[in-house]
């Protein structure tokens, strides 16, 4: 069974009776363990299809399986629970809580487990531990490097142990070592079996992946596997 | 979601900016810290009020010249001059077969005079009373003595001061024995009165004013044959009730009254004052309770503001929390604990002013000799903390549910 099996999925916005068609028909599978990249340019509805993808919001036609259950028939509180168990994010701002510390940032989702287990200690010392970031638990989210900041809001995505990660250019804002850094850290999640979808509009950053969705003006126009996939080792992919 | 977190978080927001924090919750403060001073305050002040209309005595009856409705003022404080009270009447009040209840009874008559000593000239408030004076109104004698019922009758020139006045006449010099002029004569300072210092209601202070024999101001400062009042003492407040009976009967006889309504004089017992003076107070008190319930809504609306600013400040915060698993009601729940903490916050804070501000307030009254006890209530805490609980959760519901509507794809949004 795939893990996200999307039918005919649309998603038009609507503000004050405007409407803007943002993804259209747009039909695909994603499987347990893939590393998927969305590209396109600005405006193609990259992020439309990841927030649709991520439980963030609901489509306006199709069908949406996640985990092989349909997505539309969701309350809030279940759309909820399935990004607090079943689903990491990662932005492009990264999106830390300002001054709180990196322990608590990578923290909140737990807060809003609805069954505690108790090692809440442990599981965030895991994350941290998985992104090189367990000597700075105790600093201020506004005290890291921006590299830093996306390791940390990278723990917080992987704390709940979710299913699959969904990355909206999470390199973005970041200088190429740490971009690269970034994406060394979701390769090697990756090879760990976990799910990852990353949405960028560099085909450098893309080629990472091992798939590859282009969309234009809201469709899908290719969906193609990576054939020669890079791989982030650090520094010495910067050098060649 | 436990109930600490949001706590902090309201925390590190208060305190990241704390000027404007302090502007936020300060209309709680002041709120809460008015309801404390009002209470507080009110609560003494009737105490007070109280404490002097007793220690005039609760066990007195005055009769007063002229009707008058018995919730209404006497005829004689609308400046009317009633002469239908005479010495004869308090003669026969006085007598234990008319009104067997009296232990004793005075006869009074009020004004002013000059009165002058060694250069000091002094106009002064005067009380022409029987000797009785003493015994009715429980007055005490610091030095000398008081006039005889002799002294009363034969019109002599003899003079009682008040406390305060052996220091505003006589600069604190031992006043028995010397002669002051009052009103052009002189008259022989016999007494001092013990210092009351608290006034008595309608009156200026006994501590004030310069007691002489009845007849001697009738004749000699006023020109006039009638009471300004009488008050009796009973032996017991039970009594209270069929001593008056008998008065009213003893009057009406002797001025020829068959129906009631026509009466020409009207008797009145504190026990009827206190009621009214504590119904009086206790609307005063429930103005200013209310005064400061409207200082505690402008203060709610005061945190109302800051949280939907908060809110909108927020946006993305609150987006983050959303995509991470947050529930509607986590998020709201979230914002009502923090609206209301700020709003308890506003309250102790409010709560330690207000009782600081009744605590100097009453060492300052104690130091001027009132009768000021410093009271406040556990009720009034109590009630001040969920006044302002109940303001923040109030205040806080529409801003948490504005929050609790924000979409988690705000936190995709990059600006
Ligand atoms: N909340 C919204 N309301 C209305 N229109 C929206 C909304 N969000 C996105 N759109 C519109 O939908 C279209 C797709 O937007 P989307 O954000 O998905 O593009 P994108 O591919 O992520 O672009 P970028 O690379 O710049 O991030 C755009 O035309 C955009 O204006
Ligand atoms: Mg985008």
């Amino acid at each position: 069974m795939s893990l996200i099996q999307v039918q005919n999925l649309c998603k038009t916005y609507e503000n004050e009776g405007v409407k803007t068609p943002a993804l259209c028909k747009a039909n695909f599978f994603v499987e347990k363990g893939e590393f998927l990249a969305i590209m396109g340019p600005s405006g193609s509805g990259k992020s439309t299809l990841m927030q649709v993808l991520g439980l963030l919001d609901r489509p306006t036609e199709g069908k949406y399986f996640f985990d092989g259950r349909d997505t539309v028939e969701f309350d809030d509180d279940t759309l909820a629970n399935f990004r607090n168990k079943k689903i990491g994010f990662v932005f492009q701002s990264f999106n830390l809580l300002p001054r709180t510390s990196v322990f608590e940032n990578v923290e909140l989702p737990l807060l809003y487990d609805a069954t505690p287990d108790g090692k809440n200690k442990n599981k965030v010392l895991q994350a941290l531990k998985s992104v090189g970031m367990e000597h700075r638990e105790k600093y201020l989210s506004n005290q890291l490097s921006g590299g830093e900041k996306q390791r940390v809001a990278i723990a917080r995505a992987l704390v709940n142990d979710p299913e699959i990660i969904f990355a909206d250019e999470p390199t973005g804002n970041l200088d190429s070592k740490s971009g690269l850094q970034v994406m060394k850290i979701l390769q090697d999640l990756n090879n760990k079996g976990r799910t990852i979808i990353l949405v960028t509009h560099e085909t450098y950053t893309a080629e990472h992946a091992k798939r590859i969705i282009y969309m234009k003006d809201g469709e899908i126009v290719a969906d193609d596997p990576v054939k020669n996939r890079r791989i982030a080792d650090g520094e010495s992919e910067l050098l060649k | 979601m436990n109930i600490l977190s949001p706590i902090k978080i309201s925390l590190k927001y208060l305190l990241a900016a704390k000027f404007r924090s302090f502007l936020t919750i300060l209309g709680v403060v002041i709120g809460v810290a008015s309801v404390i001073i009002i209470m507080a305050i009110g609560q003494s002040a009737q105490a007070l009020i109280l404490d002097q209309i007793t220690g005039i005595g609760s066990n007195l009856i005055g009769v007063l010249p002229g009707a008058s409705d018995e919730k209404g003022p006497p005829a004689t404080a609308m400046g009317i001059s009633i002469t239908t009270l005479k010495y004869d009447d308090l003669e026969a009040l006085r007598n234990g077969k008319n009104v067997p209840e009296a232990e004793d009874a005075a006869g009074y008559v009020l004004g002013t005079v000059s009165a002058v000593y060694n250069g000091t000239d002094l106009n002064t408030s005067f009380e022409g009373t029987t000797a009785s004076y003493v015994d009715v109104e429980n007055s005490e004698i610091v030095s000398g003595r008081f006039y005889t019922k002799d002294e009363e009758t034969n019109m002599s020139r003899v003079a009682v001061l008040g406390a305060n006045l052996v220091e505003d006449l006589f600069s604190g010099t031992d006043p028995i024995g010397k002669v002051v002029k009052l009103k052009e004569q002189n008259f022989t300072v016999i007494g001092v009165l013990k210092k009351r210092g608290s006034t008595s209601f309608g009156l200026a202070s006994q501590d004030d004013a310069i007691f002489v024999p009845l007849k001697t101001a009738q004749k000699l400062f006023l020109g006039i044959d009638h009471l300004a009042f009488i008050r009796l003492k009973v032996r017991d407040t039970k009594l209270i009730s069929s001593a008056k009976e008998n008065i009213m009967t003893t009057l009406r006889e002797r001025h020829d009254i068959d129906d009631p309504a026509n009466d020409d004089f009207s008797v009145r017992d504190l026990a009827s004052a206190v009621k009214i003076i504590t119904q009086v107070t206790d609307v005063l008190r429930y103005f200013l309770l209310a005064i400061g319930t409207i200082s505690l809504i402008v203060g709610g609306v005061g945190i109302m503001n800051i949280m939907l600013l908060a809110v909108n400040q927020r946006v993305r915060e609150v987006g983050l929390r959303k995509a991470v698993g947050a529930k509607n009601s986590d998020v709201w729940t979230q914002f009502l604990i923090e609206s209301t903490f700020i709003s308890f916050l506003g309250g102790i804070i409010g709560i330690i002013i207000g009782v600081v501000i009744s605590g100097i307030s009453a060492v300052i009254i104690q130091s001027l000799q009132y009768t000021w006890p410093f009271i406040i209530s556990w009720q009034s805490i109590v009630v001040a903390c969920l006044i302002s609980i109940t303001i923040g959760i109030i205040f806080g519901f529409y801003p948490a549910y504005k929050a609790s509507k924000i979409s988690p794809m705000e936190a995709l949004r990059y600006e």
